[in-house]
């Protein structure tokens, strides 16, 4: 189950070179700056860009090859515009019911209720699109795209036109998709705290080439990759909600790496949540600490040492049960500790940040 | 949908179902065959006075006429292609002559059913003398005239000009004002924008009567203004077109009509 | 008193008016649309020609393009020849010849609004379209025509208007011959060529305040709709 792209596609100043593998399950990041071509690769897996030298191959099925070229209308996908893109002539039931009709009641596999209820959009039906929120729109197009019961979904940077309050209106609704409807995704995206909230795999395109490939948890901390450099590099850990301490206004995740308290959430317990680690925010000690404020104490073995961009720090990676987790400290800490590949140490978590 | 646009579309929807049925309707009412009907090509500036005569030959004859009006050369064009007249009465006698040659106008059926005299003419009296010498005098702005390259009395005007040794000047001082044809030639001086202009007597005179002040140029300083008639060669109804040509030539109602309208008679 | 008021040949004319103006703009669309849609798509080198070609009815005087299309439809023209050939009669001085002749001349009045309107559309929606699974007609109809509701209104109602004022054309294609080409336009310009202008005064205010109400209605119907963007 796979989406295999070899696309090679030149213009005057742009030369495209992609041939990648990404898994048709989870939400697959195409991560990189504006003109990178993470947009073309979209159009490209749509057929809305016709390249000659192009093959897109879904599932084993061929979409396009040299010989082969399966329009767009008869790919069995979906997708979301960077841009608010409804049809002014039609009202949003209008909207959601115009890809529905055009799917044969056999193939639907989501009822326009059920699209309408995931979006949230009961009481916006009859509103034409005029009269709709940015946000608001943008889930009506997620589910006019859903409404064709998509076996993939593409989505071209989603929410970079909405201000943060209708990011974090929608970013829930593209989780549920993922966790209860096991649509795969393709997010095109620049910004890092959306792929870290969302991705599980991540393509990071870098002028018109795949630099590389992999799980997310692997490729926020690479330290050959761009992103574990970044500012706000960390890593992340998906887990479920284990217990709810109110004493202390704490609630426990239980994750990959242990158990690790964040402040209390009106979280159901069992339900599925991703916390953040900052790597500014992690300290290493060589013993387990005994005398500290520090709650989250996690066990773990060096994995490597690396220069960062300030020549003051280092980052280190350490894997905490078979998850790599980031610590950016000091270079004089590293020479202090002796801090080098295989050595086990405990990290201390200062902040744990629920992703929502 | 919303509303207002589906309300918009039904409107459209029922308009379009107007159109059809407009479209439809206009099939069935095709005029009914009448007792014979001739289609006469005539000249604008004497289509009033035809228009006024139709009834009455209407009436001798018992056949209709169909009047359309146009100027001599584009009928000209348009019998060369083919136009369905019977019958041409042109404001000139080039044309029917040329027709006649080419074998689209009947051989012997051309005749001179009017000609016309040249007027200088203002709608204020005092203003043109019964000797034109107000032309000399300058004291005007504009004069009218018709094109003289494609009307047959803006030519008639011009050999009057250049035989008073006037048409240079006038052209030089940008004096004259040019119509398309007669009746604009008219109409400049009927509305004012010129101070007089050479039209037609025929435009100017009712029953005998002309009203403002005009002067009419001696015969022998221009052309005479011979109106020709002739039947069309591809006509079907030529029966009808020689009874019509024959009854505009001697019936005295015919001849007394045209003269009233302000044109001469072939003697 | 409709009677008293018009003659029977300003009736028989303004009715071949109207019919003239109906059939020529239905004809119009069903021409105009996809050479409009043509020339707001393409990326051809064609388009510019075809631009050009679009607009060039609107150069040449109406008696000018009148001539051309009665030396082309009459007996020995091109499309007269044609016609005998099929064994029927050459169009011109018909109503069928009529209508070729206004085609000709409204023609620029519906290709510019709706290329521009098609423009305005542009390729976003469509290609929504596509992702949603509509094929090429599908999207056609149901996505660029109703975008281009406002194109499609306004070239009907600029070629209507301006069929019902034609006159250069008209004249000269069609002879002017009662009861088959002759227009209420060309019965007005009878009317002033013979001095009563009374007569083209009753005919002039019938046209205009037919058109007028018609502008009126068509316009009312469109306000109430919010102005239409490609995609909100």
């Amino acid at each position: 189950m796979s989406l295999a792209l070899d696309i090679a596609w030149s213009r005057a100043d742009f030369l495209l070179q992609v041939e990648c593998e990404m898994p048709s399950r989870g939400i697959t990041a195409l991560f990189g700056r504006s003109g990178s071509g993470k947009t073309t690769v979209l159009r490209c897996i749509a057929g809305l860009e016709r390249v000659a030298r192009a093959s897109v191959r879904f599932n084993g099925e061929v979409w396009q090859d040299q010989r082969r070229f399966l329009p767009t209308h008869r790919r069995p996908l979906g997708y979301v515009f960077q841009e608010s893109s409804l049809f002014a002539h039609l009202n949003v039931r209008g909207n959601l019911e115009y890809g529905l009709r055009r799917v044969p009641a056999a193939q639907r596999r989501i009822g326009f209720d059920q699209a309408v209820r995931y979006m949230g959009l009961e009481s916006l039906l009859k509103h034409r699109s005029d009269q709709l929120s940015g946000g608001q729109r943008q889930r009506v197009a997620i589910a006019r795209a859903l409404l064709t019961s998509p076996q993939l979904l593409l989505m071209d940077e989603p929410l970079s036109s909405l201000d943060l309050a209708s990011r974090r209106e929608i970013l829930p609704h593209l989780e549920r998709l993922r966790d209860e409807l096991s649509i795969p995704i393709i997010y095109v995206s620049h910004e890092i705290g959306e792929v870290m909230r969302i991705a599980d795999h991540i393509a990071l395109l870098e002028a018109g080439r795949v630099r590389a490939f992999g799980s997310i948890h692997e490729m926020l901390t690479r330290p050959d990759l761009p992103l574990a450099h970044l500012e706000e590099a960390g890593s992340i850990f998906d887990g479920v909600i284990a217990e709810h301490d109110p004493r202390y206004h704490l609630s426990y995740v239980d994750t990959a790496a242990g158990r690790l308290a964040i402040s209390l959430r009106a979280a159901p317990v069992g339900q599925p949540v991703r916390v953040r680690i900052d790597a500014r925010d992690v300290s290493l000690a060589l013993e387990p600490p005994e005398h500290t404020s520090i709650t989250n104490i996690l066990p773990g073995r060096v994995m490597d040492v690396t220069d960062d961009r300030d020549p003051a720090q280092r980052l280190v990676r350490i894997d905490v049960g078979g998850r790599p987790l980031l610590a950016r400290i000091t270079q004089r800490s590293v020479v202090q500790l002796a801090i080098a590949p295989g050595l086990a140490l405990y990290a201390q978590v200062k902040s744990v940040a629920l992703m929502d | 949908m919303t509303e207002p646009a589906r309300h918009s579309m039904r409107l459209g929807t029922r308009m379009l179902a107007l159109l059809c049925l407009l479209v439809a309707l206009s099939g069935l009412s095709a005029p009914a065959v009448r007792a014979e009907e001739l289609n006469v090509a005539v000249a604008a500036n004497f289509f009033a006075t035809l228009q006024k005569l139709a009834p009455k030959f209407e009436q001798a004859s018992g056949n209709k006429l169909l009047l359309s009006s146009g100027s001599s050369g584009q009928f000209y064009t348009q019998i060369r292609e083919g136009a369905p007249f019977d019958v041409l009465l042109s404001a000139d006698s080039d044309r029917p002559k040329q027709l006649e040659a080419e074998g689209l106008g009947l051989a012997g059926s051309r005749f001179t059913y009017a000609i016309g005299t040249l007027v200088l003419w203002s709608p204020k009296p005092d203003v043109v003398d019964r000797d034109g010498k107000v032309l000399r005098g300058g004291a005007f702005h504009m004069i009218g005239i018709a094109d003289p390259r494609n009307a047959p009395y803006g030519t008639a005007a011009q050999q009057v000009l250049t035989a008073l040794g006037l048409w240079q000047q006038l052209n030089q001082d940008k004096k004259l004002a040019v119509g398309e044809n007669i009746n604009q030639a008219w109409q400049f001086a009927a509305t004012g924008n010129v101070d007089m202009a050479f039209v037609a007597l025929s435009q100017v005179s009712d029953r005998n009567a002309i009203s403002g002040s005009y002067w009419l140029p001696p015969q022998a300083l221009y052309t005479p203004l011979q109106q020709d008639a002739v039947i069309l060669t591809r006509t079907s109804k030529r029966a009808l077109a020689e009874t019509f040509l024959k009854w505009l030539r001697a019936d005295p109602q015919a001849i007394a009509g045209i003269k009233a309208a302000g044109y001469h008679i072939a003697e | 008193m409709i009677a008293s008021f018009y003659s029977p040949d300003d009736l028989v004319a303004l009715w071949i008016s109207l019919k003239l103006a109906a059939v020529t703009v239905a004809l119009l669309l069903l021409l105009c649309t996809p050479l409009a849609w043509w020339l707001a798509t393409t990326r051809s080198r064609l388009r510019v020609l075809g631009e050009a070609m679009a607009a060039l009815p609107l150069v040449l005087p109406p008696t000018v393009l009148g001539f051309y299309l009665l030396l082309f439809l009459g007996p020995y023209g091109w499309g007269g020849r044609l016609m005998h050939h099929l064994g029927l009669q050459p169009l011109s001085f018909s109503f069928g010849g009529l209508v070729i002749g206004s085609m000709l001349y409204s023609m620029p009045f519906v290709i510019q609004p709706l290329q521009a309107a098609f423009h305005a559309v542009g390729t976003r929606a469509l290609e929504v379209a596509a992702t949603l699974r509509a094929r090429p007609w599908d999207r056609f109809f149901t996505v660029a025509v109703p975008l281009a509701r406002r194109g499609f209104i306004t070239g009907s109602v600029l070629a209507f208007a301006h069929t019902l004022g034609e006159f250069g054309v008209v004249l000269m294609l069609g002879g002017n011959i009662p009861g088959r080409t002759q227009t209420a336009s060309i019965v007005i310009f009878n009317h002033v060529e013979a001095l009563d202008y009374s007569g083209a005064q009753r005919l002039s205010i019938t046209l205009l305040v037919a058109c007028f109400i018609l502008l009126l209605i068509v316009y009312s119907a469109n306000r109430s709709r919010a102005e239409v963007a490609a995609v909100a």
